[in-house]
């Protein structure tokens, strides 16, 4: 099945883009993406203990299993305010 | 006017507090301000650019203004939040509570700014002479009754 992924502040910048689209097999959670992207990308290794997820612009486990066509993002600790 | 917004226009506080008096016969209404500041961390800070997961940033808004209501029955809350480049002395935040007596419309109005500090998907992206970097502060997890009667105490103080 496929996702997109959308990535924001640092984790944009270590992407070099705010959108991925990944295929990922079906049953998937939100950390089994995280561990793909990790793989991807070793700099995002330092939010594993840091990292929050969302699934279709609500807020979610990592334990999420996802659907196809879902829209998964990943939010590094913010700074609203 | 939306009692909640995340934005790219320059906020102004006048609409919130007309919103949150709804006509008049509240006591009091309170309000804050958040405004870029023009150094952090001994650096000399030139501008901020605010980025947000908008469509989640919204209802994160709205999830605090119904906390800040179950929290001081009769309390009206707004709250905007601006995204974007904001040069020095620009507001990146305008919060408005109402309430029939002064003490809950401090505490609403300082819980509001609490928990957006805490759940709310806004990055802080902090532009300064010799450098750039993203500010980050809290984990984001709505969830967590803990931080949450943190942000109460906070308010309450």
């Amino acid at each position: 099945m496929r996702v997109t992924v959308r990535l924001f502040a640092r984790l944009r910048d270590i992407a070099g883009t705010s959108d991925l689209a990944r295929d990922v097999p079906a049953g998937s959670t939100a950390a089994d993406v995280w561990r793909a992207l990790v793989m991807e990308f070793p700099e995002m290794a330092r939010y594993d203990s840091s990292i929050s997820t969302a699934v279709n612009a609500d807020y979610a486990k990592m334990t999420t299993s996802l659907a196809d066509n879902d829209e998964i993002a990943f939010l590094p600790p913010v700074s609203g305010g | 006017m939306r009692a909640v917004a995340v934005t790219p226009d320059p906020l102004q506080l006048e609409p919130l507090l007309c919103l949150v008096a709804d006509g008049g016969g509240h006591g009091a209404i309170v309000s804050f301000v958040g405004t870029v500041r023009d150094n952090n961390l001994q650096r000399r800070v030139t501008h901020l650019e605010y980025e947000a997961y908008e469509p989640l940033a919204v209802k994160a808004l709205e999830q605090i203004v119904e906390e800040a209501g179950a929290q001081w029955p009769g309390i009206r809350a707004a709250v905007h939040h601006r995204t974007g480049r904001l040069a020095i002395g620009e507001a990146s935040i305008v919060i408005a509570a109402a309430s029939a007596h002064r003490a809950n419309a401090f505490a609403a109005c300082r819980y509001v700014i609490e928990r957006v500090k805490q759940i709310v998907p806004i990055w802080k992206h902090e532009f300064f002479e010799g450098g750039e970097v993203w500010i980050e502060g809290a984990t984001v997890n709505p969830t967590d009754e803990a931080a949450r009667l943190e942000a109460v105490r906070r308010s309450c103080a």
